[in-house]
């Protein structure tokens, strides 16, 4: 059973309803900037006067065509992004003046480089730790850097201004997401785990941040509300806290599924998660500085080492008041399956709950397995 | 009342009568191509045996891969959790549960009883009787064949992780005039180390319990035993553990 509101639009829906959108910004002048992660400071972008816009990277269509190119065994995000971008099949990409990319992982950076061959793309370096005494001041020579190629490439200039101003409404909206990730702490939850993994990757479609930020606002107020009138005080399904890896791409085949056979996703410990939300740019400081800062605390698994993302996960497991932590992996992702271990210790030993790792990919060839797993793992729970 | 268990797996289905006080019926059949074929088979016998499914003194729970195909099924639940019932029941005891399917092999935790934690092989077919059946096949010989040639054999090491890999690399052994006594017991060897490396995973207290299709090869039981650095326990009913689970979790909730 999956709890979604009247007039729930599906990831598709609002994709589709984005090129729409994005072509009439091209066509006013507006310049397009392509990110794929968590790391991008999209506030240099906004404050290039450019469109930040998420590239499509979760679907399992063109992961054939990546393959004439990328290995097989390689992440099915990574073998999707590229896909989408060399079979031509993403507006989003073919809109974009220029991509933003990371050195997260090596599969992404390595594909970046056969990227650039389509369009220009700009990798920034991210440092693999935070530890080492040089790694802040790398990441905020890096910011400068991806500020001259932004003013470069699309012939703007950034001033320290329009960056502050773009860094007090990206705060803004980080507020406005938290605020909404908060109803699932709610006990029952009014909010269904599908409603936010959709709303929050859809969210990319709108290219107005005041936009989003009322729609945001606007539904967690709804949210509220429906909490007070028709869930307070009844009984709860079990409550799953999802982490491991982006979860886009298997939307239907896991986090629809969760819900479907009995519990209520509540959190997202990953990418559609507070992970990069709940810390905000201190807007006290040189704007580039506090971009590094800020960026180099998200605590994805290609950080070395990376306590931080157990303790947010143990705030997680607290504030959301879960019974059971599901990690997702997605195929070849190194840094996630072999931090997965750790995280299963830390689940299973400090917390006491019971965890669940699924590996998995885009294809449709392990339904019946992980449906098998997910059952017999809320039959733990129950 | 009586309670049926009926657990289709991708290979046997197995089906359970249980009392409330013991087993009063059991018995295995191929699960085929259609397991709601096979499902109306096991009505069929049930009947025979006198116990009629529709009629409201029996209540049967399904499991296994088939669970979905039982339309007479008073409830579904997951091989997991029935097999730790069923593994449970027939030690008494808390600790790990080993159970080779022909498409799956799971290790099942029980802690107090119930389960706490459970792993399953990847999608692949290694480290599961499906690799044993295939391979078999391969030397032309059966299951049971297959084991006591092994006995007799020195393993060769076969390396490849995938099935697909491990046959052509078995091809090539063959081809090279390898005694299939040692091939046999590298095969038997493969698996060992398969399931062996999942059941590591866990952290074992407690007994080992082998179940499944498996669990009645003492040959099995030992190299496994040998693998792990400690005793595997089988049981008679060992193979029914899944049925026996679903019967006995139909009685725990039926019963009134």
């Amino acid at each position: 059973m999956l709890n979604l509101p009247e007039n729930f639009k599906s990831y598709s829906e609002a994709r589709q309803e984005g090129f729409i959108r994005l072509k009439g910004l091209k066509e006013s002048g507006k310049k397009v900037v392509g990110v794929f992660c968590s790391y991008t400071p999209t506030e240099l972008i906004l404050a290039a006067d450019a469109v930040p816009v998420g590239l499509c990277g979760a679907s399992e269509d063109p992961i054939s065509y990546a393959e004439k190119t990328l290995p097989k065994n390689l992440c099915p995000l990574i073998k999707s992004s590229y896909g989408f971008a060399a079979s031509d099949t993403c507006p989003y990409f073919y809109f974009s003046d220029l991509v933003v990319g990371e050195t997260t992982c090596n599969g992404k950076k390595k594909m970046f480089e056969w990227m650039n061959e389509i369009k220009p793309t700009h990798v920034m370096q991210l440092p693999p730790g935070r530890t080492s005494g040089t790694a802040l001041a790398t990441w905020h020579s890096e910011m400068q850097r991806l500020k001259d190629v932004l003013s470069r490439t699309l012939q703007v200039e950034i001033t320290d201004d329009n960056l502050r101003q773009a860094i007090h409404l990206k705060n803004r909206e980080r507020k406005a997401i938290l605020d909404f990730y908060d109803i699932g702490c709610l006990k029952p939850t009014p909010l269904s785990g599908y409603e936010i993994n959709t709303l929050i990757d859809s969210n990319t479609f709108l290219f107005d941040t005041e936009e989003k930020i009322a729609i945001l606002e606007k539904r967690t107020a709804e949210l509220r509300e429906d909490y007070e009138k028709n869930f307070k005080g009844k009984s709860s399904r079990p409550r799953i806290l999802i982490t491991g890896c982006p979860t886009g791409g298997v939307r239907e085949k896991i986090i629809r599924r969760i819900e479907e056979l009995g519990a209520n996703i509540v959190g997202f410990e990953n990418c559609s998660g507070p992970r990069e939300q709940k810390d905000m740019v201190d807007e006290n400081k040189d704007p580039l500085l506090a971009l590094a800062e800020k960026y180099l605390r998200v605590n994805c698994s290609v950080m070395s080492p990376n306590p931080q993302r157990i303790e947010a996960m143990d705030e997680m497991i607290e504030n959301y008041q879960v019974d059971g932590v599901i990690e997702v992996i997605l195929q070849a992702c190194h840094t996630f399956a072999i931090e997965s271990s750790r995280i299963k210790k830390f689940v299973t030993e400090q917390k006491h709950l019971p965890y669940l790792c699924l590996e998995t990919d885009y294809s449709q060839g392990d339904t019946g397995q992980i449906d098998t797993r997910i059952s017999a793992f809320l039959e733990i729970i129950t | 009342m009586n309670y049926v268990g009926i657990d289709i797996g991708s290979t046997a289905a197995k089906t359970i009568v249980f009392n409330g006080e013991k087993v009063i019926a059991s018995f295995v059949m191929p699960t085929g191509w259609s397991s709601k074929e096979t499902a109306a088979r096991i009505k069929g016998q049930l009947e025979s045996l006198g116990f009629n499914v529709a009629s409201a003194d029996i209540k049967t729970i399904a499991t296994g891969y088939g669970r979905i195909s039982v339309e007479y099924a008073d409830m579904v639940l997951t091989e997991i959790t029935c097999h730790g019932k069923g593994g449970y029941h027939l030690f008494s005891q808390d600790g790990v549960i080993i159970d080779v399917g022909g498409q799956d092999t799971k290790v099942i935790t029980i802690k107090h009883g119930t389960v706490s934690n459970f792993l399953m092989n990847d999608k692949c077919s290694a480290g599961t009787g499906k690799f044993i059946e295939i391979m078999a096949n391969r030397l032309a010989v059966d299951i049971d064949e297959l084991f006591s040639l092994a006995e007799g054999g020195t393993p060769i090491p076969i390396s490849s992780m995938c099935t697909v890999f491990a046959e052509s690399e078995i091809i090539s052994h063959i081809g090279a005039g390898q005694p299939k006594t040692d091939l046999a017991a590298g095969i038997v060897q493969s698996v060992v180390s398969r399931v062996a490396l999942l059941v590591e995973r866990h952290d074992i207290k407690g007994i080992c319990i082998l179940t499944g299709g498996l669990s009645h090869n003492q040959y099995f039981r030992k190299q496994l035993g040998k693998k792990l650095g400690r005793e595997v326990h089988t049981h008679d009913l060992g193979k029914y553990a899944g049925a026996l689970g679903a019967a006995l979790i139909a009685a725990d909730k039926f019963k009134h």
